[in-house]
């Protein structure tokens, strides 16, 4: 193992420490759905929840069409590539009096700490969020040993 | 359509009572939407994550269309990173004088709700034939 690691990554993890710290005693400030340009921000928005043996991951996206959502696992990789369908295609630019909402193909990567069981994820789709539930995998999880007494 | 920033009391003077508003959350958001028009009427597409059909409230007064939603997810405990937290939808729109406001259809699906605001008969293009002599 050598000293140096990423410089890109130690500033995530920084930024990550900072904000976790600041969140629990800042005032909760809710994020809009509304942006403006369709890149600004990474979609979709994901939060992720740790219980002793899994990750449950759950993701924003609104009216995806459900078949093109895969979610794939590599290790302690998860992708989730998905295809926002537009509201309307035959509606002259004219007629457009919002157009807000974002579509297109979208591909999101995270690494979760641990490794997980690929074959035991689960995913569900419903009211326009992405459930993900990832079991961690066994060499992940804690062992515990026994004591003897001599 | 014309945008309302903020919920409208209601004009009459002296009522200070409207100007209060209860609300279970303080936070809300707007929700992104999309609004066209077609020779019908026009169609406004909200995204509402999280939203079922009980959760939802859509109401006209005095010309104004107020979009209002409550997403049902309890949140799991113990977040270990987080970008969204899940708060109420609100946002509201005037409506132009032709959109009639008794055929108002809404429709939710995926959590996109898509509302159908049809124009008056009155407000319909209508083509006139050119006679030719």
């Amino acid at each position: 193992m050598s000293w140096w690691t990423d410089p890109f990554r130690e500033l995530e993890d920084l930024r990550r420490e900072l904000f976790r710290t600041l969140d629990t005693f800042l005032p909760e400030t809710p994020q809009t759905l509304f942006l403006p340009g369709l890149s600004a921000r990474s979609y979709p928005l994901v939060n992720v929840y740790e219980d002793p043996e899994t990750f449950k991951v759950y993701a924003l996206a609104p009216g995806i069409d459900p078949d093109s959502i895969d979610v794939s696992v590599l290790a302690n990789q998860v992708t989730i590539r998905g295809e926002k369908k537009p509201t309307a295609t035959d509606v002259k630019p004219e007629n457009w009096h919002r157009n807000e909402r974002a579509a297109g193909r979208f591909i999101r990567t995270f690494d979760l700490p641990m490794d997980v069981n690929p074959d035991k994820v689960e995913a569900v789709y419903s009211k326009g969020i992405l459930e993900v539930i990832l079991p961690k995998a066994e060499n992940a999880l804690p062992r515990k040993i026994k004591v003897k007494v001599g | 359509m014309a945008e309302k920033t903020t919920k409208l009391a209601k004009r009459e003077k002296g009522d200070l009572q409207a100007q209060e508003q209860t609300r279970e959350e303080s936070l809300f958001v707007r929700p992104a939407v999309d609004i066209y028009e077609t020779k019908e009427g026009l169609h406004v597409v909200a995204d509402l994550p999280g939203v079922g059909p009980d959760g939802i409230n859509i109401s006209v007064e005095e010309g104004i269309l107020t979009l209002e939603a409550r997403p049902e997810w309890p949140e799991p405990e113990n977040p270990f990173f987080r970008e969204f937290r899940m708060t109420g939808f609100f946002r509201q729109f005037q409506l132009p004088q032709e959109v009639d406001q008794e055929k108002i259809s809404a429709d939710l699906k995926d959590g996109v709700l898509h509302l159908f605001l049809p124009k008056t008969e009155k407000a319909q293009p209508r083509k006139i034939a050119v006679k030719v002599k």
